[in-house]
């Protein structure tokens, strides 16, 4: 573990230390800080809670959110659930996954896109929805897919 | 001269910011005083971004407007409601909003979500100031007259839960909203916290008062990270102007809150799976008893209630709980905020009494698909709720007559599909979901909902299809009474309502392909 991870580790979990049930926000934190949640960092975490490491990790493992892996330069992730599936949320996957080339979660080989699944974003009335680098996005159709796909150079 | 272009996820999602700017930078060339207010949606989702401008006659809404259609606006005289192909009037005329009764909903999309003058313009923060005057238990009585049920879905009196919080003694009680909005389909709790959080705020406050808790949490998901932000500020500023912290308006009431976010659970919507994840822990569930009213979050005594519930508060303290009641029929009173969702013309927020059919909201107020082609089945109360055919469009919507056949409302989405849907392909993910979602802990809903899906992928293919139908429906019973939640708990209700209502849908795949010939 870097330095620079070591450091912000420090710095998250001082700014947690009064709070009550604290673990969620530090894991939550630690991950927009750093990009993703090294396993390396659990250990600190653990120390600092005065909890066991396989409790952290329990915890880092449960919530879809968290993972381990950095993430490519781009995230899309497209809504899988019934409102969406109902509009064409499923076809619009199928072709999400083969235009990439990728499964859920996982990262295209020049490290450019991931793709990601989520089950509802609330935007249930103008489906399919999505969120490409944190940005929400509706009605989506087949070419609004490949040129999102295309500039997220995918 | 005020310009309304709303910040809504859905909007943003839509284009709005794009819109803003565009009007901003326009007005500014042409020299036009304007003022862009970022307000909550009206709800009318079909017309979003929904712009509305305000004139000596009201405001005027035009949509949906996309960025390119700004420079037309402008030659159209928009500015003073002049006639465009997307201008629609004064939204509160449109049938869409003028069909409603909207109690929770009432300044969602009119005010400014963080303007605290705003708020008080329409009475806010007249139901705490009243909760503080006549007290805790009177307070608590006029909620439980009131008739309000968890808005959530589980329906229990809130009343009585807070009555139940407030006679147990503790050193320490707190107030949960729920604000996991997970199941597909609703999307009225990020309304509120993006429109009119401070609605949300207020109801935390008088479920304090009347409680005697003095922390707070909202519980928000991550997939909601606008609803998020406006809630935390929001709080801010209310605690800036002694709306929470230690001498709530002034009183002896001590109240503060903070918001949580979650990190992708669908579980932890259930109170106590949202519990545990509070206090640090994987979401797992809870054996009730101890429920959460006697232990809750770190073993005190928790109201958790969903955000309707709360926000639903204000009304019920301004105008008293009987005023509340005298909406709605049988055991289901007050409104309840439908959301239209799914492939459907005219989707989005409808508040109504109880009581209305679901064919009325279907094909009256919904207008049916949105691909124009005929509804084949409808979803209501998310992803654990029954699919129903047409032949029940007659069930009006309420707690006892949706469960008398065999569906539930849940947190009041609709979503509904066309005739390519298949039944089977939804079954087969109700389970998928369970077994994605489970917490865990119990065998029936971790097994099961993985057994689900292998059953039914063995009908699909034609294996002794009598034989793994009558295992599907053993195992239906074995999660509805064994489970430990209402997520394995109800996964039969998709299931079992998709097998009985579309049984050609779950014809193995070659005669499926046979009767289609």
């Amino acid at each position: 573990m870097t330095e620079d991870v070591a450091s912000i580790a420090r710095a998250v979990l001082s700014r947690h230390s009064t709070q009550e049930g604290a673990l969620l926000p530090i894991l939550r934190d630690l991950q927009k800080e750093i990009g993703h949640l090294p396993e390396a960092v659990l250990p600190i975490v653990a120390q600092a809670l005065n909890v066991s490491r396989a409790e952290v990790y329990g915890v880092a493992t449960f919530y879809h959110d968290f993972h381990f892996e950095p993430h490519g330069e781009h995230t899309i992730t497209l809504c899988r659930a019934e409102a969406c599936q109902s509009v064409g949320a499923v076809a619009l996957c199928e072709r999400a996954k083969a235009r990439l080339g990728l499964d859920w979660g996982e990262t295209s080989a020049d490290g450019r896109v991931t793709l990601e699944q989520t089950f509802c974003l609330g935007l249930c009335a103008c489906g399919p929805a999505g969120l490409v680098d944190g940005k929400h996005v509706a009605r989506l159709t087949p070419e609004k897919l490949d040129a999102i796909i295309a500039k997220a150079g995918g | 001269m005020k310009i309304f272009v709303p910040i809504d996820a859905a909007a943003l999602a839509l284009g709005a910011d794009d819109v803003a700017a565009a009007i901003h930078d326009l007005a500014e060339a042409r020299g036009a005083d304007i003022d862009i207010v970022r307000n909550g949606s009206r709800g009318m989702v079909w017309l979003e971004p929904m712009v509305e401008v305000e004139t000596p006659e009201g405001r005027i809404a035009y949509g949906p407007v996309e960025a390119s259609d700004v420079p037309g606006l402008f030659e159209s005289g928009f500015l003073h409601g002049g006639d465009h192909k997307l201008r629609i009037g004064k939204p509160e005329n449109h049938p869409f909003l003028k069909r409603q009764t909207r109690l929770v909903f009432e300044r969602c999309g009119i005010t400014d979500p963080l303007c605290l003058n705003d708020y008080r313009k329409y009475g806010g923060f007249e139901g705490l100031t009243r909760a503080i005057e006549i007290g805790p238990a009177a307070t608590i009585e006029d909620v439980i007259l009131s008739g309000l049920r968890g808005r959530g879905g589980a329906g229990f009196p809130t009343g009585i839960k807070w009555r139940t919080v407030a006679e147990t003694p503790a050193s320490q009680k707190y107030i949960v909203c729920n604000a996991d909005e997970g199941d597909s389909g609703t999307f009225a709790d990020r309304m509120i916290m993006e429109g009119d959080p401070f609605c949300l705020i207020e109801g935390m406050a008088i479920a304090a008062v009347a409680t005697g808790a003095t922390r707070g949490y909202i519980y928000i998901r991550s997939e909601y990270p606008h609803a998020v932000e406006t809630m935390m500020e929001a709080v801010e500023l209310a605690r800036s102007e002694g709306l929470l912290g230690e001498r709530l308006l002034g009183s002896e009431h001590a109240f503060d809150m903070e918001v949580r976010v979650g990190a992708g659970a669908y579980v932890c919507g259930e109170e106590t799976s949202l519990l545990e994840s509070l206090e640090g822990k994987r979401g797992e569930v809870r054996a009730k008893p101890p429920l959460p009213a006697h232990k809750g979050l770190f073993g005190q005594p928790t109201v958790v209630n969903n955000v309707l519930s709360l926000a639903s508060l204000h009304f019920i303290l301004v105008e008293g709980g009987a005023a509340y009641r005298d909406y709605g029929m049988g055991r289901s009173r007050g409104t309840k905020p439908i959301q239209l969702a799914g492939n459907i013309k005219y989707g989005g927020l409808f508040e109504t009494a109880f009581g209305m059919t679901l064919g009325e909201l279907i094909d009256g107020i919904g207008g049916g698909t949105l691909s124009g082609r005929p509804v084949r089945a409808v979803q209501v109360g998310g992803p654990l709720g029954a699919y129903f055919p047409r032949a029940l469009f007659d069930t009006p919507f309420d707690y006892e007559a949706f469960a008398a056949r065999g569906g539930l409302l849940g947190h009041g989405g609709i979503v509904v599909f066309d005739d390519t849907v298949d039944l089977f392909e939804q079954a087969r993910f109700a389970m998928e979901f369970c077994a994605e979602e489970s917490c865990g802990k119990c065998t029936p809903c971790r097994v099961g909902s993985i057994r689900g899906v292998e059953i039914l992928d063995k009908i699909h293919a034609g294996i002794d299809p009598a034989g793994n139908f009558e295992l599907l429906n053993e195992l239906c019973e074995t999660m509805k009474f064994g489970s430990l939640c209402a997520l394995g708990g109800f996964v039969p209700y998709p299931v079992q309502s998709a097998i009985k209502h579309f049984p050609k849908d779950f014809l193995a795949r070659t005669n499926k392909a046979k009767a289609a010939e």
